[in-house]
């Protein structure tokens, strides 16, 4: 399951609501949930100043298509019973949560890789841009090579 | 008719973020819509001089440079993504 909103998330209930069927009751063929938060850090350096925002712009339709892609392909490559990935997008402040990913399982091998595969392939191919604005201005944050080295390892040959 | 969109960089750059326009014949490709871009002006020819660094999206889905656009809706330029 996938979301983008700008509103933020509550990991509990997020979790909570992961665990249970259509019918309210605990699922009893989950062993093992993983959870990875993304959070907005202050880039600025110290004493730079305390103004400072992160905005998510994203691209509609491909966002959803996208984060539906990789979500699909974890689950051909892993043995999930249920994921989920939330991200917002808008206008963020230090400490605020901008993305979640939950992977469930029967054992934990497959919770962890899945979500760690997640977010790498999240931070190559999911159509969303950082603006960063301090006192100085603002500037789009540059994708890093050490993301793109990240996917890369998860390539099937 | 086919949707260009723009985003992030691409679209401060250009000036717009959307447009529907009519791709000449000549346009087969991913790369061959941008050599067309730039020719429509300073703002455009600004906006892709460094096409190495803009990545495209055929119909909401990643496209290389080489990919065909025959039959299109939409195609969309932006900078390499930043998400998570």
């Amino acid at each position: 399951m996938i979301r983008i909103q700008d509103g933020d998330f509550n990991i509990g209930e997020e979790i909570a609501a992961l665990r249970v069927d259509p019918a309210g009751k605990l699922r009893n063929d989950i062993g093992a949930i993983v959870t990875f938060t993304g959070t907005v850090r202050d880039t600025l350096p110290e004493g730079a100043g305390e103004i400072f925002t992160l905005t998510l712009e994203h691209y509609p339709g491909m966002t959803e298509k996208e984060l539906t892609r990789i979500e699909e392909e974890a689950h051909a490559r892993w043995p999930l019973q249920a994921s989920l990935i939330v991200h917002r997008v808008g206008t963020l402040l230090p400490g605020d949560n901008i993305v979640l990913v939950i992977t469930a399982s029967a054992h934990r091998e497959a919770a962890f890789e899945a979500a760690r595969f997640l977010m790498d392939y999240l931070k190559t191919s999911a159509p969303f841009w950082k603006r960063e604005k301090g006192p100085d201005g603002e500037h789009w944050v540059e994708a890093k090579e050490t993301d793109d080295q990240a996917a890369a390892r998860w390539r099937q040959e | 008719m086919t949707r260009l969109l723009y985003f992030a960089w691409v679209k401060e750059k250009t000036g717009i973020a959307s447009e529907d326009v009519e791709l000449p014949e000549s346009v087969g490709t991913v790369a061959d819509v941008i050599a067309w871009l730039k020719t429509r002006g300073p703002e455009f020819e600004n906006a892709f001089a460094q096409s190495e660094t803009i990545r495209a999206a055929v119909d909401q889905t990643h496209a290389r440079a080489d990919a065909s656009v025959a039959g299109a809706k939409e195609i969309a330029f932006f900078p390499p993504v930043t998400g998570g």
